[in-house]
């Protein structure tokens, strides 16, 4: 066990991977010589050469589609968007190639091939880097779509995403690479290094898709998060004193329902939170599955705490962001409803 | 801005000819057949740059085989060579009267652009991958991929391999050097570059080939294709094959400004050259070289292949509706399958007889496969693939919510 930000274990899941299969090869803008913009790949094209990890042109549509021909090949290319932002030029390579390979060809070809990008906002970066496109992806018939929360897990999902024999989404939350993030954006930085899910395992011990983390057992009312949103729900809870169920999805596609379900079937309430935009987010989503499910358990209806929908602003990011005072308040209503 | 300013107004570019009009293709040069010489495959691609301009050619009007690119291929490879064009075309002509009759849902032909793919195939080795777009079966017919198995997934019956699930002649077949066709428009031209690059990472010596039509030159992946091959150096044959027409868009909408289509290459560093397409001696002979300079890591080369769509897009459209019903006669650079014919029969390998007699063999052949397929089943009638097949292979282990919708739908 080593302690680590969720950079560091990002990098370690790229090294271990490509220590251990010479077919994996990691590119992408800037990931090369330089390590990424956010540095998860530092260190790797001195260590691997440059064959194996190198710098690509800035056409997001070429990356995508070159490393189809890579995975169609045998190689398993793990390559970086620099942020979930800059995606949607490969969006026609993703969803129209990607997705269906496997199912198109009848098996004859499969894309085994890890798609990283940093999600989310909290960093004031203005609607060009802070926007969560997990939907788009989710909607989509043959992606998986996996957004950790802290580095044990993103390691071990790296690593569970670069075994994995189709095309895998992975959405890293930006404002939690060097640390837990509750919301609270006046409060000093908390650091990853002196957090308990900042202690990540060694070697390739994956953490399994589509398995959800509970990440604070409660009693009252179940919270549905991923990525940003997992540490505010807990610092929601905590605050209000509500005794909330907060489970960590980890995983959208596929995704774990069999954990909702029995947490909600226990606690009869539920909140669902996610940072994108509301109108086709992930929640409504979650929320049919929930009603279709627990109907007659539910003592009272659900809520939504979501972004606006806006683009993400720029100065007005703390009134955009879902932080914890708007949870805490739909903590709050269903307790009382 | 004074008023002597005058307003602008907005260049759409027009055909030389509509329906009802005489197709005029004067303007169109045509180099004499040996004329552009075979510079040697590790060639500079700035010293060829007026290759991009020419054309290729080996067959000239008395049907003999001229210049540096002529003689790679023996008479038997020659005789083979119109054997598959026409097995192509026999093939078409039945799976478009197959589609007239109902059998399935849609069908495209090649007519007149036979040579393209069918000579390409023979320049390839064993492990080489092709990606292609939705016309070039001739990489099929001429590698031994069994016509039964192509009409199955055409016909979308319970031997299809792809299980009904994509539209018929989207075929797929890694043994054969065949990717997945997508039925997307130029998505395919990058991923082939990846395949490519793949290869060399790799340290292997296989090399692939990108196919694009005249129209999706214009799609981003052309361009991301040809900075990633031109970066990366990478083994890759890519292939324009201008047809001239894009469904009803003739080829000057994609073109734009530019001279030729094998012009673009040049701001990439590019080895770009353009070819005879209806000339299978010079689109075998460039390939050649094309693969060869790729194999021995001299780089990327992108092929405009000169030819003409004489039928419809598919068999979805009617070209009658834009363009002159005269043109495909019109076409300068003649048809394919009786170009190879004359040079046998100048070259004393082949005759009238002889071909009458082939084609008849030929049509025997594609009919008693065609009787196979649809004992089996067509699109609307036999044997059809499980609706179950529609949910397997989504992923390589289905997930929950795949099983629920199944279950759900009964299957």
């Amino acid at each position: 066990m080593a302690q680590m930000t969720m950079i560091e274990a990002i990098r370690e899941a790229h090294d271990v991977a490509m220590a251990a299969d010479d077919k994996v090869v990691v590119f992408g803008e800037d990931v090369g010589f330089f390590g990424g913009v956010f540095r998860c790949t530092a260190g790797l094209q001195e260590k691997y050469g440059k064959s194996r990890c190198f710098d690509a042109p800035i056409n997001e549509s070429g990356i995508v589609g070159a490393a189809i021909g890579m995975a169609a090949y045998g190689l398993k290319p793990v390559i970086e968007i620099q942020f979930a932002d800059y995606v949607y030029p490969a969006y026609d390579q993703i969803v129209s190639e990607a997705a269906r390979l496997r199912h198109r060809s009848n098996g004859d070809f499969t894309c085994p091939l890890v798609i990283r990008m940093p999600t989310g906002g909290g960093i004031f970066g203005g609607q060009t880097h802070s926007q969560s496109p997990e939907a788009i992806f989710t909607h989509v018939s043959g992606l998986k779509v996996v957004i950790p929360s802290n580095p044990r897990d993103a390691k071990g999902l790296l690593l569970a995403a670069i075994e994995d024999p189709d095309p895998v989404i992975f959405l890293e939350p930006k404002r939690l690479y060097n640390g837990p993030f509750d919301g609270h954006h006046d409060k000093p930085i908390e650091s990853w290094k002196k957090h308990a899910q900042g202690n990540v395992p060694e070697g390739n011990e994956i953490v399994p898709l589509g398995k959800a983390h509970i990440q604070r057992e409660g009693a009252d009312v179940t919270v549905l998060a991923y990525g940003t949103m997992v540490y505010v729900a807990e610092a929601a809870a905590e605050e209000t004193g509500v005794d909330a169920e907060v489970i960590d999805l980890r995983t959208l596609m596929p995704l774990d329902l069999d954990t909702i379900v029995e947490s909600v079937k226990k606690t009869g309430r539920c909140v669902i939170v996610h940072e994108a935009t509301r109108t086709s987010g992930f929640g409504g989503e979650l929320m049919s599955l929930v009603q279709e499910a627990c109907f007659y358990h539910l003592e009272t209806p659900m809520i939504r705490v979501t972004g606006w929908d806006t683009p993400y602003p720029h100065a007005q990011e703390w009134e955009y962001f879902p932080g914890p005072g708007r949870v805490g308040e739909a903590l709050r209503k269903v307790m009382k409803d | 801005m004074g008023s002597d300013t005058a307003p602008l107004s907005l260049n759409v570019p027009e055909p030389g000819c509509r329906p009802g009009d005489t197709p005029d293709f004067s303007d169109f040069e045509i180099p004499r057949a040996g004329e552009v010489g075979r510079p040697a495959v590790d060639v500079d691609p700035d010293s060829i740059r007026d290759m991009a301009f020419s054309i290729v050619r080996v067959l000239n009007k008395e049907g003999e085989a001229v210049g540096d690119w002529a003689g790679a291929l023996s008479v038997d490879e020659l005789r083979e060579g119109l054997r598959h064009m026409m097995t192509l075309r026999t093939f078409d002509a039945r799976m478009q009267i197959a589609q007239r009759q109902g059998k399935t849902s849609f069908y495209m032909q090649h007519l007149g652009e036979e040579a393209v793919s069918c000579a390409f195939a023979r320049a390839l080795q064993p492990g080489d991958m092709n990606f292609p777009t939705y016309r070039q079966a001739g990489l099929l017919i001429a590698s031994g991929y069994p016509m039964l198995t192509m009409m199955n997934q055409i016909y979308s019956n319970a031997k299809d391999p792809l299980a009904g699930r994509q539209l018929p002649i989207m075929y797929s077949s890694k043994e054969h050097g065949f990717f997945s066709i997508s039925g997307n428009l130029g998505t395919q031209f990058v991923q082939s570059v990846g395949w490519a690059m793949a290869s060399a990472i790799s340290g292997d010596t296989k090399i692939s080939t990108g196919w694009i039509g005249d129209g999706s030159t214009a799609e981003n992946d052309f361009h991301a294709a040809m900075v990633f091959a031109s970066t990366y150096k990478a083994p890759v044959v890519l292939n324009i094959v201008n047809n001239q027409w894009a469904i009803s868009t003739f080829q000057g909408i994609a073109r734009g400004g530019v001279g030729t289509f094998a012009a673009r290459g040049h701001g990439f560093g590019i080895a770009s050259l353009r070819v005879d397409g209806n000339d299978y001696l010079a689109v075998h002979a460039v390939a050649k070289w094309a693969a060869e300079r790729a194999r021995l890591g001299h780089g990327p080369t992108l092929i405009e292949h000169v030819t003409y769509r004489a039928g419809g897009h598919s068999t979805s459209d009617d070209p009658a509706a834009y363009r002159s019903k005269q043109e495909a006669a019109a076409w300068p650079l003649g048809d394919p399958i009786e170009r190879l014919k004359q040079h046998l029969i100048k070259i004393g390998e082949w005759s009238e007889d002889r071909h009458a007699q082939a084609e008849a063999e030929i049509l025997d052949t594609v009919i008693s496969v065609q009787k196979e397929a649809e004992a089996v089943g067509t699109l609307t009638g036999g044997k059809g693939p499980s609706p179950r097949d529609m949910f397997e292979g989504v992923y390589e282990t289905m997930p929950p919510h795949l099983i629920r919708q199944r279950q759900e739908a009964g299957f």
